[in-house]
């Protein structure tokens, strides 16, 4: 077992983990932040976007060991005072959610593509979010959804 | 009074999700969310050869493992099971039903076939350990095509059977043969339908807990707790009363959470055996191989036809893969098709012929749209097949040979309520603007770009609102087709409402309660969807099909009136006056001319709860429930086109435009509907162009991950234009369900504009999906 010392929305913890333990598995199962989900074996799909220090990382990718001394925010952490993140907001006014399950990676994605300034036009919010995989949606409405919360016309 | 004040009308608006408050906020309540104190984690052994003998389980090395709990082979337990798992489709008398087990013991029949179980003290500790478990398998010859596996000699998936012909049905109506043999033109097309892996981005998962009576609970990521219930007692000889499925959040299904996987009965008998809860999560990999595939189905349709396009006879014949069990509903898959091979045209004379094949793959079954995108590819194909060979347009030949007046009597025997296939394909022509698509194509082709453009059209129809009962009966399904709804007001009147179907990401939380809402005149805040949870709603058939609104949103409407009619009786006593005086509007029950005498519908619950003055005989509490059994199918309809970009020279097809014009009758909540059109339609382009669950030829799956079976991104596709017409189906809320319109529509739209951005070459088929390296082997073949 090894130390880690992380921040995991804005809440310090120091935790003792196997050196196997993914960074997803830590979240969820140590921490019990379970919002973060698991959906492929392969960092295919996204689900379990978490922001590290800011940026967006597909926590099935990251040891927890190579989290230590990191600030992570998890889509529990998003939300404000009970106040949804524009991001989120977005998605619940553009229905870019429909099973939910990829939701979470998605909306980090989004937050990390936004504030990269890299959302710049539907184009490029669809070629950003190409690492996050939804079945349900067809894309049509988280794109709506993320260059609402842009402020792409 | 606690509830809020209803404003204005829900059904026809686009009421934002109550499903979003949780799910946004990362609290969904997924099935791998869920522990239970002392859970004990189950690892799944499965066959690494598509077709081998068992020869021995070693186990030791496993059960010295550290952390581990117990580990079984299937010998170990087959004392566990009443029965096998059932088929539920016996689509023909002599159809041939293998045995099927959570645990293969003999023979592994498929890659993935599960022979063995671990149980251990953690995830991690549980996989360690099955990797140590030795199976000793003796690999036999194996096949995984379905056609090649009726030919003579070919590997046998179940010996006994001495045969891999599983069912042979057939429909067939009119004069077939002498509607062919008379025909100025006939034109036959062969088309491969792949292997489709549906991909739920939540795998599947179960928590299996087994109380000190022998009472079980079963949390399972399933579309159909009621019918797990139903199954579980038959595989462990429990009676349903002592079974109770509960499905959380589930995320997506497409028809793959349908079935009732070994894991789930599995995961019950090892909790019984082992005193404590035991959870299974499937991983990708897993669920590649261990969750059932759809599609996988050669076809040969064949078109009689005069010589101005008046299509007079339909012919289809098609293999269709089993795989190497019989899950639930497979072998009626096809079925759900067998109506549609006429589509939204007028066909006299019909047939329908389907072979059913075991093959040595995964399990197929219900893949969205489930026998309906298969009928509507091959149909949607050939009518541009036609078109080229009679030189007609291919809009103007639909056009010719739509059903005009409804309702509607197929040659088939079934009849189409309510449509508008002129109207909602004119609506069509006026979004996509033709006229400066085939400018664009014909300047192109002048300049002999590298880049070609091509349009392509298809107008489906589809069965849906699974079903009639007697219907059900009549083509042998082992259950009915009805689904139930309760209706409670509680006593301060907020509006309790108990389901059948169960959704999973349908959004039935928010669709029911606008329904609900509106007919009791509450706010849609005060009503609260209860779902999923077998010990909630006793009646349910569970959700597939586009049947969740068309069939249990229908129960919910009988409901709504006979507790809109109890609150009658109770108002008219309580105000003295005759119920037929009583007009009932937005929520308060009026007296007609005296507008100062009324009572809210909260009120009357409030005196139904209390019973201090209600009729004589009358039972307190205001709750009611209703059961309905649909009298027909719904039948939405659409016109979908898709504009395709061609680089000739790569062979890659890139989708530009997708337009599609549904009618899905009477809308509940446009957002929502728009949505399902767009993830059905993405299903469907993503069958056209980038997915497909290929083995080799023994059974070897080689699309085993995300990088290799390609679900697309976004980055792949472009928005979608959508629009609607509107008729309405013969139910009280006019609805037609819209799950599956998109899947159905999108494939053969998208291959037939392929098809027609090189037409000017010669090519006239690309086979699915259009991977660049196949639409520049359409390209060279016909250059050469």
């Amino acid at each position: 077992m090894r130390r880690v010392a992380l921040t995991v929305n804005a809440v310090q913890h120091d935790l003792e983990v196997e050196p196997r333990e993914l960074l997803v598995y830590v979240l969820r199962e140590r921490l019990g932040l379970t919002g973060t989900n698991v959906g492929c074996d392969t960092s295919s799909c996204g689900s379990c976007t978490v922001l590290v220090n800011g940026e967006s990382v597909k926590s099935c990718t990251m040891l927890g060991v190579q989290a230590d001394g990191m600030d992570i925010t998890t889509i529990e952490g998003l939300a404000t005072n009970g106040e949804l993140h524009p991001v989120q907001q977005a998605f619940h006014e553009h229905h870019a959610l429909q099973c939910g399950y990829c939701t979470p990676g998605m909306v980090l994605a989004a937050v990390s593509l936004i504030e990269s300034g890299k959302a710049t036009g539907r184009d490029a919010i669809r070629e950003g979010l190409e690492g996050n995989l939804c079945r349900c949606t067809g894309y049509h409405n988280i794109v709506e959804a993320v260059a609402a919360a842009a402020g792409v016309s | 009074m606690a509830v809020t004040e209803k404003t204005g009308t829900f059904v026809g608006t686009s009421v934002k999700r109550k499903e979003d408050a949780s799910l946004l906020r990362g609290q969904g309540s997924f099935i791998d969310n869920l522990t239970l104190p002392g859970t004990a984690y189950m690892a799944v052994v499965r066959s690494p050869y598509p077709n081998a003998r068992i020869k021995s389980v070693n186990l030791d090395a496993a059960r010295a493992a550290e952390g581990v709990v117990a580990a079984f082979s299937g010998a170990d337990l087959a004392g566990d099971w009443a029965g096998g798992m059932p088929c539920a489709w016996a689509v023909t008398e002599d159809i041939k039903m293998p045995p099927h087990y959570p645990l293969a013991s003999e023979v592994a029949r498929y890659q993935g076939d599960p022979v063995a179980v671990v149980v251990a003290e953690s995830r991690a500790l549980a996989k360690d350990a099955a990797e140590l478990v030795d199976v000793d398998f003796e690999p036999l010859p194996s096949i995984a095509d379905a056609v090649k596996a009726l030919e003579e000699g070919a590997p046998l998936v179940h010996e006994d059977f001495g045969t891999n012909e599983c069912y042979v049905w057939k429909l067939e109506a009119g004069d077939l043969q002498a509607a062919i043999d008379a025909a100025d033109v006939v034109v036959t097309r062969r088309y491969f339908q792949p292997r489709l892996i549906p991909n739920a981005i939540e795998p599947r998962g179960v928590l299996a807990q087994v109380g000190p009576t022998g009472e079980i609970t079963l949390w399972s990521a399933t579309q159909t707790p009621h019918i797990q219930r139903f199954v579980l007692q038959l595989v462990l000889g429990v009676p349903e009363s002592k079974i109770r499925v509960i499905a959380p959040d589930v995320g997506g299904g497409f028809g793959s959470k349908i079935q009732v996987y070994g894991e789930g009965p599995l995961a019950i008998v090892l909790a019984r055996r082992l005193g404590r809860p035991v959870k299974w999560t499937e991983e990708r990999a897993e669920n590649y191989v261990g969750t059932i595939h759809g599609r996988d189905v050669v076809h040969e349709l064949t078109f009689a036809a005069t010589r101005d396009g008046d299509i007079t006879a339909v012919k289809s014949e098609a293999w269709c893969a089993m795989g190497a069990y019989l899950e639930l509903v497979a072998p009626g898959i096809p079925l759900l098709g067998a109506w549609l091979y006429s589509g939204p045209y007028e066909i006299p004379n019909y047939g329908v012929t389907f072979t059913g094949v075991f093959t040595h793959t995964t399990p197929t079954d219900a893949y969205r749209g489930a026998g309906r995108p298969e009928a509507t590819y091959v149909l949607e194909r050939t009518m541009d097949a036609l078109a080229r060979e009679l030189d007609l347009d291919p809009v103007e030949l639909r056009r010719k040979n739509f059903v005009r007046e409804f309702p509607h009597t197929m040659a088939s025997g079934l009849t189409i309520d309510a449509g508008d296939y002129h109207g909602t394909l004119d609506r069509l022509l006026e979004i996509l603007d033709l006229d400066s698509i085939r400018a664009d194509q014909e300047a192109r082709r002048g300049r002999g770009d590298a880049k070609q453009i091509g349009v392509g059209f298809s107008t489906y129809n589809e069965m849906c609102g699974l079903a009639p009962s007697r219907i059900l009966g009549a083509i042998r399904y082992a259950v009915g087709g009805w689904d139930s709804a309760t209706i409670r007001f509680q006593p301060l009147g907020s509006v309790q409402v108990v389901v059948g179907t169960s959704p999973h990401g349908q959004s039935h939380e928010t669709t029911f309660a606008q329904i609900v809402a509106d007919r009791l005149g509450v706010g849609v805040d005060d009503v609260e969807v209860i779902h999923g949870d077998t010990a909630a709603s006793q009646l349910g058939m569970d959700t597939y099909g586009s049947r969740s609104l068309s069939v249990g949103g229908i129960a919910l409407w009988h409901a709504s009136e006979k507790v809109i009619a109890k609150a009658r009786q109770i108002v008219a006593h309580q105000l003295e006056v005759s119920e037929d005086d009583l007009e009932f509007e937005s929520g308060t029950f009026t007296v007609k001319g005296s507008p100062d005498r009324n009572m809210t519908i909260q009120a009357a619950a409030f005196a139904a709860h209390v019973a201090h003055n209600l009729p004589d005989g009358m039972e307190p509490g205001l709750e009611e429930t209703a059961v309905y059994d649909p009298p027909n199918f719904s039948w939405p309809a659409g016109a979908h086109a898709a504009v395709v970009e061609v680089d000739t020279e790569t062979g890659d097809a890139r989708l530009v435009r997708y337009v599609a014009v549904d009618d899905v009758g009477s809308p509940i909540n446009p957002q929502i509907i728009d949505g399902q059109v767009h993830g059905g339609v993405t299903q469907g382009v993503a069958a056209a162009l980038f997915e497909e669950g290929a083995y080799d030829d023994e059974g070897n799956l080689l699309t085993t991950t995300m990088t290799t079976y390609l679900v697309p991104s976004a980055a792949e596709l472009p928005s979608f234009e959508t629009d609607r017409i509107e008729t309405h189906a013969d139910n009280p809320l006019g609805v037609k369900g819209v799950g599956e319109t998109g899947t159905i529509a999108a494939a053969p739209a998208v291959i037939n504009a392929i098809v027609d951005a090189l037409s000017h070459l010669g090519v006239t088929d690309v086979p699915m999906p259009a991977t660049p390296e196949r639409v520049w082997r359409a390209i060279e073949e016909v250059r050469r």
